[in-house]
């Protein structure tokens, strides 16, 4: 079939909205923004937790520029957080938000479109000086021109009436300016009817050394809950009550990707019997990985910040040479400086495990925005052939237990194993089940402690079934070899650069990764049917927007199914069948087409693509669209 | 640890020799499998790492464990040996291209964090494998395929260098000198990262680089050996090293009838760490070449302060993984 855009071109659709709906909604979506000095991601994130403890399933989005202060008031340096939360299952952050608190006319001027129309906007109006309308570009003030007609708009002094909350604490004037999104929370709080004792015990333990500060937010708090509960201030503010979600029955937290990355790994570790080496560089969004595993020693954890990405996932491999679960992760461009270290790992075939937090690219690119623009260089980035598993997380929870399949697979099969997640998902918060550690299924790590050749030798290349060599700690009595980055005889290791042999080591090494598809679980669809008139199939980060379009379109009588892949290398091995029972295949992905070009490739499918490369993640809205699309 | 016994033979490795005829590399590897005997250590418990270039297959041909990694990484890959099992005996075999170019980086951070290693750096001033290019320790107007008109670039000092890292020991030898082996001795005797810089002559594409100090008629003339606690003498005693109190710099003094306090020949401290920048900085033309132990005062190495601050970390810590996962603010929803 020729490759015709007849029924998908797409980049981004055109939303179908619907605004009839007059009841109390199935889920409210908040979007809090500010400069990025107004504590916008802490307000977020504890609105997060007091949702959370509500029992709202919930899913967060954080969007906050590059710069860590930029200049106060500007449109760049805005910082906002959005959260998805109501009492059916959520697995995005929400298209258009219904409420948008904007703390200075940079915020409401760069989030403004996104809002639903007849939504919320609670503004500061305080800041809203002909200073920072200048640096937002405003020529009128928005506030008072009616250019906010389409929406309803509840504006007041936040700044005022912060600093009269907390005039009894008797605080210099810009640490009390500092606790107005503590009054913007409690009013959050109180229009969701979320409960502040949590947040009250949070801010006594967060100033515990300055008391008073404590006080004074606490003080904020409150006088912006009693502002929603006691003023006047028309009929645009409801009080909103959203039910609890019915869950499984069990124990939860919020997590985000990059905790459930930490604790997936130290899990793996402990299932591997191996204590944990982490080297790491800083490098936006991956460094919370290293934070979080940072405070975790007590489980055999090890973390090094070297001087560089190459000394980073070269530290973690001689870890991994002497014995230790190694485990390094980085961004695109930290990747791409590791790439040749990973091409020892195949060569030397040790195990170790490579994160990969996505973000924008090329170069630098987008740092604090989402992509899933590294799936080439996970899978094909290294030169020579070079073979490595590549898994992705689908959502924060699931981050969890995929980079304990890293560590099974890397330790298992003695192979370095990508781990693809994104900026999405490392920084998104979502409930998480607590899983009962007695589920796990062990794989400990078998070290080879005698020769395993005839007199004594030492074969540190003999391949078993699995074609995998054993894992020989340096400091064994009796087993002293040499391993290295060069070609190398058959058993023995030796060098060897003769023809046959590196024909034969080149098959034997992909023949390895390749057979781990037998020990992958097979592919699953998530929704619909085995079979039908189309399919989408996602990997990552998509898959909230994704299940949710196909829900709606089922919902709708449409014949679509939803199929997400985890083991993006070796694919599962029940792949290509699966898809060819499809009439049609439709890949959204957050960059141009590379899993559906690896699809086309591997199975000789009509997989199409539909793309989106704004450093947003997809609305469920244009997946729904192109649904529709293809089934028109 | 105990002290092991072996012969020379039981640290040669089955492997052929792949350098080329006449290379220093093969002084350098027999004066290796000749100290390790008498330093009673055990070819299990040892570990050479090397990144690439003709020094860098040294593991190859030692019958202990070995990596050969990737070119400039061995400081790195070490780090993380080191960190994992801080029992091993590492030693590093590195080139001036390997050492101060590409991985001039990971020199500098192993240096610095003063990790427990050899550091053998093997400097021919010349890039070997790669058929001849001039290398970041080529002395100016060096002629080479990549430099026909003659290099123009300034020359790195590697044990200048090294001190300004930060290491807190420097030591030099050359390929063929009969004390090389004392010099890797006590550069194995040093706890924390041991920096030694070995003049190699590579025969093919710089020859006789460092005759002008190595060659039998040059050699008294030219060669300082510095020995803790003794006069800095040269050329059999008649000449000395003297501190010039005016300039601030050292300056060579003839020595009559051994009366080298006289001459104020200085003692050598290994412990002196302006001194020692002094020597590594001599000028090769006007001067004797620094060579043996420069400079010896060692400190905590990184992997005990890190290991200790880790083990403090985890008293009184749960090592319970439910604990872990449930962490934080939780929430129950029932049946």
């Amino acid at each position: 079939m020729p490759c015709d855009e007849g029924w998908i071109t797409m980049n981004v659709i055109a939303r179908s909205i619907d605004e009839s709906s007059e009841a109390v909604p199935e889920a409210v979506v908040v979007r809090f923004a500010g400069d990025s000095g107004d504590g916008m991601q802490m307000t977020g994130g504890q609105f997060t937790l007091s949702t959370a403890l509500s029992g709202n399933d919930l899913a967060t989005f954080p969007d906050f520029p590059a710069e860590i202060r930029a200049p106060q008031g500007t449109l760049f340096g805005v910082s906002a957080f959005q959260i998805n939360f109501g009492s059916s299952e959520i697995s995005t952050a929400g298209d258009q938000p219904d409420v948008l608190v904007a703390m200075n006319p940079a915020a409401l001027k760069t989030n403004v479109a996104h809002l639903r129309l007849g939504g919320l906007i609670i503004a500061d109006s305080g800041e809203f000086n002909r200073r920072n309308l200048d640096k937002a570009h405003y020529d009128a003030n928005p506030l008072e021109d009616g250019s906010l007609a389409r929406w309803a708009l509840l504006a007041f002094d936040i700044s005022a009436l912060t600093l009269e909350a907390v005039k009894p604490f008797g605080l210099g004037n810009k640490e009390a300016l500092r606790c107005k999104n503590m009054w913007t929370l409690g009013l959050a709080l109180w229009m969701f009817d979320r409960d502040r004792a949590p947040l009250i015990q949070w801010l006594k333990d967060k100033f515990a050394k300055a008391p008073l500060l404590a006080e004074a937010n606490i003080a904020a708090l409150n006088a912006g809950h009693a502002y929603g509960e006691t003023a006047e201030i028309g009929g645009q503010v409801r009080k909103l009550h959203i039910d609890p979600v019915p869950s499984a029955p069990g124990l939860y937290r919020t997590i985000t990707g990059a905790e459930a990355i930490s604790l997936g790994l130290v899990t793996g570790a402990q299932l591997a019997d191996l204590p944990m080496f982490f080297g790491g560089y800083p490098i936006t969004p991956a460094s919370a990985i290293l934070h979080h595993l940072t405070k975790m020693k007590e489980f055999g954890v090890t973390t090094f910040q070297a001087e560089d990405e190459i000394a980073a996932i070269a530290s973690a491999l001689g870890a991994a040479y002497a014995g230790a679960l190694g485990v390094t992760s980085s961004s695109g461009p930290g990747i791409a400086l590791k790439g040749e270290a990973m091409g020892l790992a195949v060569m030397t075939e040790l195990p170790l495990v490579v994160v990969n937090s996505q973000r924008g690219g090329p170069s630098t690119g987008l740092p604090t925005k989402t992509e899933q623009s590294d799936l080439y260089q996970a899978i094909y980035g290294r030169n020579g052939d070079t073979p490595m598993p590549v898994i992705a997380a689908r959502s924060p929870a699931d981050a969890f237990e995929c980079a304990i399949e890293a560590c099974r697979i890397a330790t298992q099969f003695m192979t370095p194993v990508m781990l693809l997640t994104d900026g999405y998902i490392a920084n998104a918060a979502e409930p998480w089940q607590v899983p009962d550690p007695d589920t796990f299924k062990p794989f400990p790590a078998q070290f080879l402690t005698e020769a395993n050749g005839g007199d004594g030798k030492v074969l540190p290349y003999k391949r078993d079934d699995k074609g995998v060599r054993p894992w020989i700690r340096p400091g064994t009595p009796g087993l002293m070899h040499r391993i290295g980055g060069i070609e190398k005889a058959v058993d023995t290791g030796d060098l060897d650069y003769a023809p046959a042999t590196h024909q034969l080591q080149t098959d034997a090494r992909k023949e390895k990764v390749d057979g781990i598809a037998r020990h992958i679980p097979a592919q699953a669809v998530d929704q619909g049917g085995e079979g039908g008139r189309l399919v989408i199939v996602g990997w990552g980060s998509t898959y909230g927007p994704i299940r949710q379009a196909v829900r709606r379109a089922r919902g709708r009588g449409l014949d679509v199914s939803h199929i997400h892949v985890r083991h993006l290398w070796p694919l599962p091995a029940n792949l290509g069948d699966l898809l060819r029972g499809y009439g049609k295949v439709l890949v959204p992905e957050m960059n141009t087409g590379q899993f559906k070009t690896v699809l086309r490739d591997q199975y000789l499918v009509d997989a199409r693509p539909l793309n989106k490369v704004s450093g947003q993640p997809f609305t469920i809205a244009e997946i729904e669209a192109a649904i529709d699309a293809a089934l028109a | 640890m105990n002290q092991m016994t072996t012969t020379l033979k039981d640290w040669e490795s089955d492997q052929e020799v792949r350098w080329c005829p006449g290379c220093g590399d093969y002084a350098i590897l027999k004066a290796m499998q000749r100290v390790l005997p008498e330093l009673g250590v055990d070819p299990a418990n040892t570990v050479f790492v090397s990144g690439i270039g003709c020094s860098s297959r040294f593991p190859y041909y030692m019958a202990s464990y070995g990596f050969h990694t990737i070119h400039g990484r061995a400081p790195a890959v070490a780090t993380g040996i080191k960190l994992a099992n801080p029992q091993l005996d590492l030693w590093l075999v590195t080139g001036d291209g390997d050492g101060m170019s590409i991985g001039g980086n990971h020199t500098m951070h192993f240096l610095r964090r003063n990790i427990d290693a050899q550091i053998m750096l093997f400097n021919n001033e010349i890039y070997g494998l790669t058929k001849g290019q001039y290398s970041p320790t080529s002395r100016p107007g060096t002629q080479s395929p990549t430099t026909p008109l003659g290099s123009v670039d300034r020359p790195a000092l590697p044990c200048a260098f090294a001190l300004g890292a930060g290491a807190r020991f420097v030591a030099r030898g050359y390929d063929t000198s009969k004390a090389l082996g004392e010099v890797l001795k006590a550069a194995h005797a040093h706890r924390g990262a041991a920096f030694v810089e070995i003049f190699q002559n590579c025969i093919v594409y710089n020859k006789d680089r460092f005759a002008d100090f190595t060659e039998k008629a040059v050699a008294a003339e030219k060669q300082l050996w510095l020995k803790h606690g003794e006069p800095m003498l040269f050329n059999k005693g008649t000449q000395g090293i003297a501190l010039d109190a005016q300039k601030l710099t050292l300056k060579i003094v003839d020595v009559v009838e051994s009366d080298w306090q006289g001459a104020g020949v200085i003692t050598h401290d290994v412990t002196n760490r302006s001194l020692a920048h002094m020597l590594v900085e001599l000028p090769m033309d006007l001067f004797p070449v620094a060579l043996g132990v420069i400079y010896d005062d060692p400190r905590p190495t990184y992997e005990d302060e890190m290991l200790a601050q880790d083990a403090r970390a985890r008293v009184g810590k749960s090592t319970d993984l439910r604990k872990l996962l449930g962490k934080g603010q939780t929430w129950r929803v029932e049946g």
